[in-house]
């Protein structure tokens, strides 16, 4: 109805200058024909213009003033001639009010009437006796009230004071002057957001408009599961590895001894690395319950005096320090045990990789966590050199997206040589230090029962460190634990490594 | 890594001359050292003390913090880090270190008692005659002694060290181990005597000597070292007599260290006196000490011999993978201050005779020989020797990535034929004849006589085939169209497309919008106001296949990539669809 009036109303007329003056004339509830006015707007039948004004409203207590008097005068009213004691006026004043009002509102009038008729000095108090001090009194708040309710004007003195007793309150009232839109018809066509079966059914398709579509803003997010943000990165590796020719390593054993962790690879048990301030030591399961006895007779001997060439490290190994169980602090542990099994039989070269958790006994930090991911290749055959290793690295590492690099000799115990790798960040503008590798050494190597020409060259990084650069995130509780904020993960693209 | 705190001008002075920072960052880089840092000896002050950070005046001296490997102890010193480096650059040769040559008699003794063995069983001395200190050599003698305690000492458990002016003790001395309450002397810094069991509750409140107190604390015997008149020289691990503490003005000093590690021990000596028999009146000659045992055994120390080492010449090259002539492997090994003595053997096998100074007790293996060569030779001028490996196709992998996030946001994949008939890509799809399209010359039926220039049709054929199927159907497909390119040998090539479509009760036009967002979300490409060329948009469009007022293009860095928009009704017909659909087509070979 208020849809027909509006349209109506424009067809044969300029505008509608005022929504509120055209809702009393037609007898239609503003907010009704507020709601029309935005849709036909929005579908572009009219123009709609905003007005504004500003308009005084009573409260219910007001209300109740307009219609029964204010509550000061009832008051004082109700305050018999002779006086009162003022136990009893509360009695007196309620008994004299209309019986229409509940008790409450009552004892609310009492309340008010007695504060307001004490202020305005109409009644007194002496000795526990209420008087009147006028003759007479006039009930100017309820005619100022009235006015106020009629739309009149009043002083700024009284609206302030009335303001103050929380009798009025200043309310903004909307309503719009209409206009004839682009799209203007008597009669709009049906209205739709979105195409459905019945249209199609109806064949009704061709009558309907459709309201304007703001492809300003995104569309409904799409629902589903996302993968991890560093298992893409994993993924993506691990793909690299495999054409590269590298076979995965069974890595699924956190738990492991300090004779596959350390001993066995040349390093030594005095070594910093093998402190409690780095290493997770088990209480439970505290120590392993076998090794193989004459590996281990082996890596004694090469540990206390050498052999295959070396020096050793002169001191007395001990069997207890081998058999401590930890949690591994590198995948390398893995990769000794399978290097060991390899040398059980006829030599065969291989390339090994693995993608998996290590533990170090770290506080954590932005940079650092007690827990993270290495990554790790190895090629194990005969006849491998320094050169062999630059090259698997640059081709590795280009993979990756990092094709400048260089190399900084360096310590590791069971690598020599040694290389540490770097590669030239040209966000940071400048070289960043991304892993290690090196050859293994010979005393690590030959115990296990490897010919003598036959090489491994090795290299570590983590995979934490290539995501941080790949993303640029300066802190890996924002990648990797349970503070990671799961609208990342959601927002973070395909992992395009190597595929440049 | 351990790291050594040097001033950068004694440095420079030491290496006689000059670097910049860079300059310097990249001998280092070339030699296995790193410099860490770069501050002042206030600013360390003001880290230490929490002060404001304060403008650094240009008198204060500049420090490099360098970092070393943690098995080069020789390098743990200003003299021997330089040292180290004149001999990289070629600017001296290799020391050689030698011991007095003085008679057994008139040699200093030390006499080990058996108790030591119960808590502390080794000990070697040696001895530095005639050393000039100044403030800064004896300042870096005794930040070398922390240093080395700090790293190979294992914090004093495997080795510690005592040094002594000789002048105010007399030997033969006694290494003992003794109960603490029978132990008594005034140690380093203190004024008054303490027997050992109160000098141990004593350090118990300094910070710096309590964190060794562990190493003895609950023996029944502490080790002591005396001189000949029952002076303490020493409580190893703890602390030294204050009797005879050396000061500037010391000429001769005496080196003890005692260990539960022989090997370390030695090392440490030999650290200590190579590193500052350069200070001696007799230059890098030590003087040596005879320590005995109770059970007959006795040596000497130091011990400065050269440890030597065959080395097949062809091992080191074989290893780097450079062939170097002899003689320049034996150059480089002089730069790291290996000596280096070419033969040949029975076998005609050339090899080298390794002889390893003092100094050098990282090396152990040939293969410790042969990185020095490499170092010197320079690491990255080695050159790259690749395996054989392959790379993956990147448009297919690329389109695998995007097909699994589709996928993962609830769309099935359909695979559609390329073939298809003419009017399938113009007429049915409200579309004028196509004339980028490959057409058959010999189709057998209608069905293939073109070759798609748009996956839909092969999609909507799809759903008017899948009628049945429980609502809403979410498809989608990636694959090649065929569109004729004169800049092709033969005149038409391939592009690769993405294509999805929803079909239910209602179109799901907000849902193939949404998707839209989802696939440019995952290629990592923003959303951007109109007219922005770095990243994508939408923009509303008039393509005769979608129904009009709701179809958009997609604009993408200025290019239109695609498009959607629910499917026009005629064309809905044509496939005889019954249901409304949405539907989206973009090349992904933009995103490459």
């Amino acid at each position: 109805m208020a849809e027909e009036a509006v349209l109506g109303h424009l067809e044969h007329n300029q505008e509608i200058s005022d929504s509120g003056v055209f809702s009393q004339e037609k007898g239609i509830d503003h907010d009704e024909l507020v709601n029309i006015i935005k849709s036909l707007n929005g579908f572009g039948l009219v123009i709609a213009a905003d007005i504004k004004r500003e308009k005084w409203l009573l409260s219910d207590e007001a209300q109740s003033y307009v219609k029964y008097g204010s509550a000061e005068v009832l008051l004082f009213e109700a305050v018999p001639a002779e006086g009162t004691a003022k136990a009893k006026l509360q009695e007196i004043v309620k008994s004299k009010l209309p019986a229409d009002l509940d008790d409450t509102t009552k004892s609310l009038i009492y309340d008010k009437g007695w504060a307001q008729a004490m202020k305005n000095k109409w009644v007194g108090l002496a000795d526990s006796q209420v008087s009147r001090k006028v003759e007479h009194v006039e009930d100017r708040v309820k005619d100022l009230l009235i006015q106020i309710q009629n739309g009149e004007a009043v002083g700024a003195k009284d609206i302030d004071a009335l303001k103050r007793r929380r009798l009025i309150s200043l309310q903004i009232w909307k309503g719009y002057s209409v206009k004839k839109g682009p799209n203007y018809a008597p009669k709009r066509k049906k209205a739709a957001t979105d195409l459905v079966r019945d249209h199609l059914q109806r064949d009704e398709w061709k009558d309907i408009e459709f309201k304007e579509y703001n492809f300003l803003a995104k569309g409904q997010p799409t629902e589903g599961g996302c993968l991890h943000p560093l298992y893409k990165v994993k993924q993506q590796i691990q793909m690299i590895f495999l054409q590269m020719g590298f076979e995965e390593m069974p890595t699924n054993n956190y738990v492991e001894s300090s004779f596959w962790n350390f001993d066995a690879l040349f390093q030594p048990q005095q070594h910093p690395a093998r402190d409690s301030h780095d290493t997770f030591f088990l209480k439970v399961p505290s120590t392993t319950n076998s090794l193989p006895e004459e590996y281990v007779e082996r890596v004694k001997t090469v540990h206390e005096s050498g052999g295959y060439g070396s020096r050793g490290y002169g001191y007395d190994w001990k069997r207890e320090e081998a058999n401590k169980n930890l949690l591994r602090t590198h995948t390398t542990a893995v990769s000794t045990r399978m290097l060991y099994a390899l040398a059980q039989g006829p030599f065969t070269p291989k390339r090994y990789y693995s993608i998996d958790r290590v533990f170090r006994n770290e506080a954590v930090d932005r940079t650092h966590l007690a827990e993270f991911h290495q990554i790790e290749g190895l090629i194990c055959d005969r006849g491998l050199s320094l050169g062999h290793l630059r090259g698997v690295l640059e081709d590795f590492f280009s993979r990756i997206g990092m094709s400048k690099l260089k190399f900084k000799p360096a310590y590791n115990p069971y690598t020599e040589p040694s290389m540490e790798i770097f590669s030239y960040h040209e966000g940071l503008k400048k070289w960043v230090e991304i892993g290690n590798s090196g050859m293994f050494r010979p005393e690590m190597l030959r115990p296990m029962g490897l010919p003598e020409d036959v090489q491994v060259i090795a290299w570590g990084l983590s995979l934490e460190r290539p995501t941080m650069i790949l993303y640029g995130i300066d802190n890996i509780r924002d990648l990797f634990g349970h503070k990671v904020d799961l609208s990342l993960t959601k927002r973070n693209p395909i992992c395009r490594l190597g595929l440049n | 890594m351990p790291t050594v705190s040097v001033g950068r001008d004694r440095l420079f002075e030491a290496l006689r001359r000059t670097y910049t920072q860079e300059e310097f960052e990249d001998l280092c880089f070339q030699f296995g050292i790193e410099l860490d840092d770069v501050t002042t000896e206030k600013a360390i002050i003001r880290k230490e003390k929490h002060l404001e950070e304060e403008e650094p005046s240009d008198d204060e001296e500049v420090i490099y913090k360098i970092e070393v490997p943690a098995n080069r102890y020789d390098l743990l010193c200003l003299e021997g880090l330089s040292q180290s480096l004149r001999i990289f650059a070629g600017l001296e040769p290799i020391p050689t270190y030698t011991v007095a040559n003085i008679s057994k008699e008139s040699m200093l003794k030390m006499h080990v008692k058996p108790e030591t063995s119960q808590i502390r069983p080794y000990v070697v001395c040696a001895v530095l005659r005639g050393v000039t200190f100044n403030e800064a050599r004896y300042n870096s003698f005794i930040d070398l002694q922390d240093r080395l305690h700090q790293n190979i000492c294992r914090r004093r458990t495997l080795v510690a060290i005592g040094t002594h002016d000789l002048d105010t003790i007399e030997g033969p001395f006694t290494y003992e181990a003794l109960a603490p309450k029978d132990i008594n002397f005034t140690p380093l810094k203190q004024t008054r005597n303490f027997s050992a069991d109160e000098l141990m509750e004593f350090y118990k409140k300094d910070l710096k000597l309590k964190k060794f107190l562990h190493i003895i604390e609950g023996s029944p015997v502490y080790p002591v070292i005396y001189d000949q008149k029952r002076t303490v020289l020493s409580l190893p691990p703890i602390i030294n007599g204050a009797h005879s503490a050396i000061t500037l003005k010391t000429k001769n000093v005496f080196i003890e260290c005692t260990a539960t590690d022989l090997t370390k021990a030695n090392i440490v000596l030999n650290t200590m006196v190579t590193m500052f028999s350069m200070y001696c009146e007799r230059k890098f000659e030590v003087e040596p000490v005879e320590v005995s045992y109770t059970d007959g055994r006795s040596y000497v120390s130091p011990d400065l011999s050269f440890y030597q080492m065959e080395v097949p010449v062809s091992y080191i090259t074989k290893l780097i993978g450079v062939s170097l002539p002899a003689h320049e492997s034996a150059r480089l090994l002089n730069k790291m201050q290996l000596h280096a003595k070419h033969s040949i053997s029975d076998k005609n096998e050339a090899s080298f005779t390794i002889s390893v100074p003092p100094t050098r007790s990282d090396i152990l293996h040939p293969c410790d020989v042969a990185e020095d060569v490499a170092i010197a030779y320079g690491y990255n001028e080695i050159p790259k020797i690749t395996f054989p490996s392959v790379k993956p196709q990147l448009l297919n992998k690329f389109s695998d990535l995007i097909r699994e996030e589709i996928a993962t946001v609830g769309y099935t994949e359909v695979l559609t034929w390329i073939l298809c008939s003419s009017k399938e890509i113009s007429t049915m799809l409200n579309r004028e004849e196509d004339k980028t399209a490959v057409i058959n010359g010999n189709p057998r039926s209608a069905d293939f006589e073109v070759v798609r220039t748009t996956l839909m049709p092969g999609i909507l054929k799809t759903v008017g085939h899948n009628k049945d199927h429980p609502k809403p159907i979410k498809i989608f497909e990636v694959g090649d169209v065929v569109l004729l390119d004169e800049k092709k040998d033969v005149g038409a090539s391939n592009r690769r497309k993405l294509a999805a479509l929803h079909c239910g009760s209602t179109s799901g036009f907000e849902l193939i919008h949404g998707l839209v967002d989802r696939i440019m979300e995952v290629l990592g490409t923003p959303f951007v106001s109109p007219g922005d060329k770095t990243g994508y948009y939408i923009e509303s469009s008039n393509e005769p296949e979608y129904l009009k007022g709701r179809q958009a293009h997609i604009i993408f860095k200025g290019e239109k990539i695609g498009t959607f928009g629910i499917v026009h009704p005629q064309v809905l017909h044509n496939f005889d669809i019954p249901d409304p659909c949405s539907f989206v087509e973009i090349d992904i070979e933009k995103f490459l």
